[in-house]
């Protein structure tokens, strides 16, 4: 096998198709255009001129059905909760979700509220927690990469 | 006439014209609509009871998220009415600050929504002008309190932090930057034959309707009324500075229309750029925070604070009952009565003017359900 590897010319690549399937996976993260509260405006930023998320391969859409990664950027109201779990359930595997501040992570300062749900993470899995109110681009970025790194390890042909 | 069956759609909550979580259920008969009820609550979070819980200091930075894109007036508009009932009045520097952040705040809060606004139409190169504006706005900020968003600068009885040393020449700087933007944003989209034909005439209201149906700020000024509460009602120090109110006046259609609406925003840009300059200049030295006690116990009172935020008269009611935490405490939002119109003006429009006439009302999600 090593000898075979010595052989190919230089410009030809090994690697397992598992990795190869991931790569091309992380390096298209389109996430969903969804902003319930404050985050949003800070979402919206992030996938603007400065930072830019384009680099990474992330767009956004516009609807669930196109996209790979949920954004939960915002207050969820139990209202609302019921419609983002269906907005969850239409969205194509794999899947991902980033709870984006402190309001998505654990009801962070409306955790005296009647009406707000304490942590997205009651009614979807959460991938990747970032923290803060509202989280800085850099951080949201940040998340980002995580989630990448955690994709490039995900073994989907081994079960 | 040929009438065909009529559908009921559900606009909403999630739908990227919709600013966030707004739903409208629309009936149509093909394009045309016949009728749509905003649906709201979707964000709702208490905010008032909250404030009967944590207190009248403790509730400051919930101010800020009331109205995020515009979190400085709403921090304002608190702070005043507390200072109302406790008779606590801000040093004279702070005043100057608290104008100053205010305003800036509206340049970001305009900037979205023209943005949004041309996106939400199908141009989405404005809004990526504009957020790159923003983000220069979110740098003096940083420099004035460490926050790009949410900002807790305004506090009871003056501002938490003095502006640092090159805050001026900064804040100048940007100015002399932004000012010939506009007209650079302009040239790009304001004016653009397609941008104007789909504005005009679509959504007239009109300047009965403005006033009964309890419209304030850019959207009751786009209607033809000169009524702007820095000007009629005023607070801090307004009287000192000259601006003029930019009222609408039918510049491509009719008096009224989303186009006029628009067309204040942009124009009220360039007057805040003229009162921050102006307040710079006038600045004076001195402190930045007045003696409040640890504790802030009002008399027994009620008291109402208004304030210009960037979408229109924003007023606190405060109801103290003499101990350390509010009795009531009601948040009075242009977002909510903007919704409210939706209904009366929306019918006979297509879809797609349903998704400009919202944007052009800019809504903002939780300063309607708060």
């Amino acid at each position: 096998m090593l000898t075979l590897y010595k052989q190919l010319p230089n410009f030809i690549l090994t690697t397992k198709l598992d990795e190869l399937l991931n790569w091309c996976r992380k390096s298209s993260v389109w996430y969903m255009l969804f902003a319930t509260a404050c985050c949003g405006i800070e979402l919206m930023q992030t996938g603007g001129p400065r930072c830019d998320w384009d680099r990474f391969g992330a767009v956004p859409r516009s609807t669930p059905r196109q996209s790979d990664l949920m954004i939960i950027a915002g207050t969820i109201s139990y209202k609302m909760a019921v419609c983002t779990r269906r907005l969850y359930d239409q969205m194509p595997d794999p899947k991902y979700v980033i709870a984006m501040g402190s309001c998505a992570n654990c009801g962070g300062l409306f955790k005296h509220s009647y009406s707000v749900l304490k942590g997205i993470d009651k009614v979807m899995p959460v991938d990747i927690y970032v923290p803060g109110c509202p989280p800085r681009p850099e951080a949201l970025t940040d998340g980002l990469l995580k989630l990448q790194e955690k994709m490039q390890k995900e073994k989907f042909l081994r079960s | 006439m040929i009438r065909t069956e009529e559908m009921t759609i559900s606009m909403g909550p999630q739908h990227p014209a919709t600013h966030g979580v707004l739903r409208f259920i629309v009936k149509t008969d093909g394009e045309v609509l016949h009728e749509v009820k905003p649906d709201v609550g979707y964000l709702h979070r208490s905010m008032e009871k909250i404030a009967e819980k944590v207190g009248y200091i403790s509730f400051q930075p919930y101010t800020d998220r009331i109205d995020y894109v515009c979190a400085m007036t709403c921090n304002h508009a608190y702070a005043m009415a507390v200072e109302k009932a406790a008779g606590i009045s801000a040093p004279e520097r702070a005043e100057y600050l608290r104008v100053i952040a205010s305003e800036l705040n509206r340049i970001s809060s305009h900037l979205i929504m023209a943005g949004v606004m041309a996106m939400d139409i199908g141009a989405f190169t404005p809004f990526i002008h504009a957020i790159r504006e923003r983000e220069t706005v979110n740098d003096l900020f940083e420099m004035l309190c460490g926050a790009r968003l949410t900002y807790n600068y305004v506090r009871i009885g003056g501002v938490s932090f003095d502006a640092p040393a090159n805050f001026k020449e900064k804040c100048v700087e940007f100015l002399n930057h932004f000012e010939p933007i506009i007209d650079e944003f302009n040239r790009l989209i304001s004016f653009n034959k397609i941008y104007v034909e789909r504005l005009a005439n679509v959504g007239v209201v009109s300047r009965e309707d403005a006033i009964a149906y309890n419209l304030v700020g850019p959207n009751l000024r786009g209607s033809g009324v000169r009524f702007d509460v820095r000007k009629d009602i005023p607070y801090s120090i307004y009287p000192k500075i000259d601006f003029n109110v930019p009222v609408g006046i039918g510049e491509a259609g009719k008096v009224g229309d989303c186009y006029d609406r628009y067309m204040i925003r942009i124009r009220e840009m360039k007057e805040s750029c003229k009162i921050v300059r102006q307040a710079l200049e006038q600045m004076p030295e001195g402190e930045i925070m007045a003696k409040v006690p640890r504790k802030i116990k009002p008399p027994v009172t009620e008291v109402y604070s208004r304030c210009e935020s960037a979408r229109g008269d924003m007023g606190f009611y405060l109801v103290s009952d003499g101990t350390d935490k509010p009795y009531r405490l009601k948040i009075r939002t242009g977002s909510f009565s903007a919704m409210s119109i939706v209904e009366k003006i929306a019918p006979g429009l297509m879809i797609a003017d349903l998704v400009a006439f919202i944007s052009s009302l800019d809504v903002v999600a939780p300063e309607v359900d708060r």
